[in-house]
């Protein structure tokens, strides 16, 4: 009766701490998103920009493109993060460390969007950029009007994944102090000594915007779905 | 009677690939209403010479002449100009995935014509009106059936006034029931005095409808001439065994 009894108001201490730093945890969210966002933006302008050089460069341009792909797919995140920390001190930047971690994230994400792109852009049915031409129109409106809209709607699928990927990649931004998810659930579990607790409620709330987010990028690809074009599976993706 | 100008001069195009040659010396003319017929056996070289035609393949040598101007292969904005006057019909279609029938014939209109959306939609329903797909304009390519995705690929092409149409085995990709639909949009093109030039293996319709055939294998032009010339039975030409080998299939 007596351990019941301590184990219910051990239990019941661990619960007010837990709540009591909740609404740090999820404050930290918005520097998560923000970072998760930023760099999928970055990712997203310069990854369509790289894998379309990838695809109709010259080969000069293709070699650099595979250069930096490598690069950045071969150096753990957290190199490349103290990297991104060295570049910014040593060129005298501003050592903001949110800047910092959506700017290596956004490079990194760069990386893996430009293979989403390219793998959509080369798995286009054959010969679309040839009747682009036969209607006379220049490549860049080709490129505009008819490859990017199809490379983009048969990317979401493989974006809704890196989606997923970043926001778990960006926990560990926090080792450069960024005030995120991670770091305020860091904090309060060193205040508090109650790791176990509050890095399950971290987990929980990561887990929670993995699923928030991917399931409104299903509706996005149902938005955009073509008929006999793209899968209409995506709301039965989970 | 006075001659036709010619409207477009095709002369001694050619075609090498690594080591191997895929064309040569190939020449044609092309005087207004023509149908000229590409004939041949697989691997005769006559896709690519229609490529080569309308720049889609750089041509090695040869020279094209449309309406008197020599066209300048190296010359970007000339090229867009010159196909949007000489247009193309795949032998599998080619449209637009992502668009429906009716935005796959109005792209183009907007994009190089400039023409507003309004402008170009009006125009986009009379020519799929034209190939009797009133119907059908907002359906995705994935839900028509061939021959409808062919004649939105012809709507895509006379919608932009082209003043001759190249037509890449047009029936070649079709099942046997949905050939004649396509065939039927020719001969009223052909009727209606459009010029063109086809690679197909329809013999009895280019009997019918052609006014010059133009025999190639192995990447060289061996004869042309009139059909009533070529196929008379008292020649013994390549064309007339080829068309042969084909009716007694």
């Amino acid at each position: 009766m007596e351990t019941f009894t301590s184990l219910f108001a051990g239990a019941l201490k661990t619960m007010h701490v837990v709540l009591d730093a909740l609404p740090s945890i999820v404050s930290g969210s918005v520097v998560t998103l923000g970072i998760v966002f930023g760099a999928l933006t970055i990712g997203l302008v310069i990854g369509l920009f790289f894998a379309l050089l990838h695809v109709y460069g010259a080969p000069w341009q293709r070699l650099l493109v595979s250069l930096y792909v490598w690069f950045f797919r071969g150096f753990p995140i957290l190199v490349l993060l103290f990297l991104g920390y060295g570049c910014f001190a040593a060129m005298g930047l501003p050592m903001h460390p949110f800047l910092i971690a959506t700017i290596v994230l956004g490079l990194t994400s760069c990386a893996y969007q430009s293979q989403i792109f390219r793998g959509a852009i080369l798995s286009l049915r054959g010969g679309q950029m040839q009747a682009a031409r036969a209607l006379g129109m220049r490549d860049s409106q080709a490129i505009f009007s008819i490859i990017i809209p199809q490379a983009l709607r048969l990317s979401i699928p493989g974006w809704t994944n890196e989606y997923s990927i970043l926001l778990k990649d960006s926990a560990i931004c926090f080792v450069l102090g960024t005030q995120d998810i991670m770091a305020k659930t860091a904090f309060a579990a060193a205040r508090t000594h109650e790791h176990l607790a509050l890095y399950a409620a971290a987990g929980v709330l990561y887990f929670f915007l993995t699923l928030v987010i991917v399931k409104l990028l299903n509706r996005v690809e149902q938005a955009f779905h073509i008929p006999g074009y793209t899968s209409s599976s995506g709301e039965q993706n989970l | 009677m006075t001659a036709k100008q010619p409207v477009l001069e095709v002369h001694n195009i050619g075609l090498t690939v690594g080591s191997k040659t895929i064309l040569e010396d190939c020449s044609l003319t092309l005087c207004p209403g023509e149908l000229k017929v590409l004939i041949g056996p697989s691997g005769a070289g006559k896709s690519t010479f229609l490529q080569c035609i309308n720049f889609l393949q750089m041509p090695d040598t040869g020279h094209i002449i449309l309406e008197g101007k020599t066209i300048d292969q190296k010359n970007k904005a000339a090229l867009c100009t010159y196909r949007t006057k000489v247009g193309m019909i795949f032998q599998d279609f080619k449209l637009f995935d992502h668009l429906n029938a009716l935005d796959n014939v109005a792209i183009a209109l907007r994009k190089v014509r400039g023409m507003t959306k309004n402008a170009a939609k009006e125009r986009a329903l009379q020519e799929l009106a034209r190939v009797n797909l009133s119907e059908q304009t907002t359906l995705y390519p994935a839900q028509l059936s061939g021959g409808q995705k062919q004649r939105v690929a012809f709507a895509r092409a006379l919608a932009m006034d082209p003043i001759i149409l190249l037509l890449d085995e047009p029936t070649s990709a079709l099942d046997p029931e949905l050939v004649g639909e396509v065939l039927t949009v020719i001969r009223d093109l052909a009727s209606h005095g459009m010029t063109m030039i086809m690679a197909t293996h329809q013999m009895d319709f280019i009997r019918s409808i052609s006014t010059e055939i133009i025999f190639m294998e192995k990447g060289r032009i061996v004869e042309q001439g009139a059909p009533e010339s070529l196929l008379n039975d008292a020649v013994q030409s390549r064309t007339k065994q080829f068309y042969q080998s084909l009716s007694s299939l």
